[in-house]
């Protein structure tokens, strides 16, 4: 079993169909319900320690908090409490919500990228976020930005050959939240996700969606109408009932959601409005 | 060592409740919890779900309670698995398993396994959990039978007779 990321690189030149294994809550379930055929060669990532860590790079000159990049293999057990979450709230919350206690002692953000589900709970996360997810081979390395990361239904631009080693997130000023709607309380896919993050320092604010299109979604229509409505930078925002019902319809439509097994289009369409309007109305709280 | 699970294995070794097994003939996608199971005779881990939604199957890897079927059995060569089996060096029963039947929190059993396992998990890095700690930890474990009550109360006993005796 590779314990560093170059004995990951080397095998994966050799063997670029190899399958990278993180926590396997994604890969495990499709290989004990046979929607994969039997593996025969796996890189098991659970031993690579630069993996496994996650470090705070405070910012040099301005007042910004500096970014935070955190090793693709760190379970979302580890994101819930402590350090990182007080770095990432919403990161935070979106840990809290992903499976069980047994999923997040597994599950990881690399894992997240890899399956890369519409419906995942870090990544609407980590798009607010503006992340930078960060890729390796044997012949080169590349960032990415998350937006680009991701371009449909389980499928992102990771290429035979390529590993991700983390994702680098900017430490901003102001509230972020994460809220989820799923049929039930614990352990549950999300129906219709939403991720809000204020960036007080500029001025602005990031939303975005999960399970209502093909990829995670930006409302970019409904963040610049928000930062022209409201000064942003404000310490303590003033939202009405109006304001907070408006901003919801406008991220609301910039979703594309679908009529699946788990919900129907109307109802993912009118959720994440819900989700993106209460997400502001604890922003201003 | 280094090849493993590289390639399909011919044999690996694993460390399940502090002895070291040699697992043959395994195909490379089965789960700890198959290999638990049907090759190391060790069936206190159940199998329900085998997606990760029923915790029945629940074992300590390095500490940490997870899912077994969800463990790719040959990348757990230099883990600690600790099964049901594992918590009690003699036939003797655990405290949380004496609790589970003094408060009735056992009907079919099918659970009973990776709630106890779940419980020791919880209450040996929490020892005085909340209700809202104990509902939470406790999330991942499903049981059709009791309605969970039961299951409470005998958590609720383990962190009494624990506090009394650490207190005398």
């Amino acid at each position: 079993m590779p314990s560093t990321v170059d004995e990951v690189l080397a095998h994966l030149e050799e063997r670029p169909d190899a399958l990278l294994l993180s926590g396997g809550t994604d890969l495990m379930v499709e290989i004990n319900m046979a929607h994969r055929k039997a593996p025969d060669e796996v890189v098991a990532l659970r031993r690579v320690q630069e993996l496994l860590a996650w470090r705070h790079e405070p910012s040099t000159g301005d007042a910004d908090g500096g970014t935070v990049t955190i090793g693709s293999g760190v379970p979302y057990a580890e994101m819930e409490h402590g350090r990182l979450a007080a770095l990432f709230p919403a990161l935070a919350e979106a840990a809290r919500t992903v499976g069980s206690p047994q999923i997040r002692a597994a599950g990881t953000l690399g894992g997240n990228l890899g399956t890369c589900s519409p419906a995942g709970d870090g990544l609407p996360v980590l798009y607010a976020l503006d992340a930078i997810v960060h890729l390796r081979s044997a012949r080169r390395r590349r960032d990415v930005p998350v937006g680009d990361f991701m371009v449909g239904v389980k499928k992102n631009v990771l290429e035979p050959g390529e590993l991700i080693t983390g994702v680098t997130l900017p430490v901003r000023r102001g509230w972020q939240g994460y809220s989820k709607v799923g049929v039930r309380n614990a352990m549950v896919i999300a129906t219709a996700s939403a991720c809000l993050a204020m960036d007080s320092e500029r001025g602005a604010v990031s939303v975005a969606l999960g399970a209502v299109g093909t990829t995670i979604l930006r409302c970019r229509d409904a963040e610049n109408w928000l930062a022209g409505e409201l000064d942003l930078t404000a310490d303590l925002l003033e939202i009405s009932d109006e304001l907070a019902r408006e901003f919801g319809q406008r991220a609301a439509a910039d979703a594309r959601p679908i009529d699946d097994h788990r919900s129907t289009a109307a109802y993912r369409g009118h959720a994440v409005g819900v989700l993106a309007s209460r997400l502001l109305r604890r922003a201003a709280r | 060592m280094s090849d493993i699970p590289i390639g399909a294995p011919e044999i690996y070794r694993l460390t399940v409740n502090g002895e070291s097994h040699d697992v043959q003939d395994a195909w490379l996608g089965e789960s700890l919890l198959y290999v638990l199971r049907e090759r190391l005779g060790l069936p206190g881990s159940k199998g329900a779900c085998e997606q990760g939604e029923c915790g029945s199957c629940t074992v300590l890897l390095d500490g940490a309670a997870l899912c077994s079927c969800l463990v790719m059995a040959a990348a757990a060569t230099d883990a600690d698995i600790v099964t049901v089996e594992g918590l009690t060096q003699d036939a003797a029963l655990t405290d949380v398993q004496a609790a589970f039947l003094d408060e009735g929190a056992v009907q079919c059993g099918f659970c009973t396994p990776g709630l106890i396992v779940a419980v020791h998990h919880l209450l040996d890095n929490n020892p005085a959990p909340t209700a809202l700690e104990t509902r939470e930890a406790l999330s991942g474990n499903l049981c059709r039978c009791t309605g969970y009550g039961r299951i409470f109360a005998a958590v609720d006993a383990v962190v009494a007779s624990r506090a009394d005796q650490a207190s005398r």
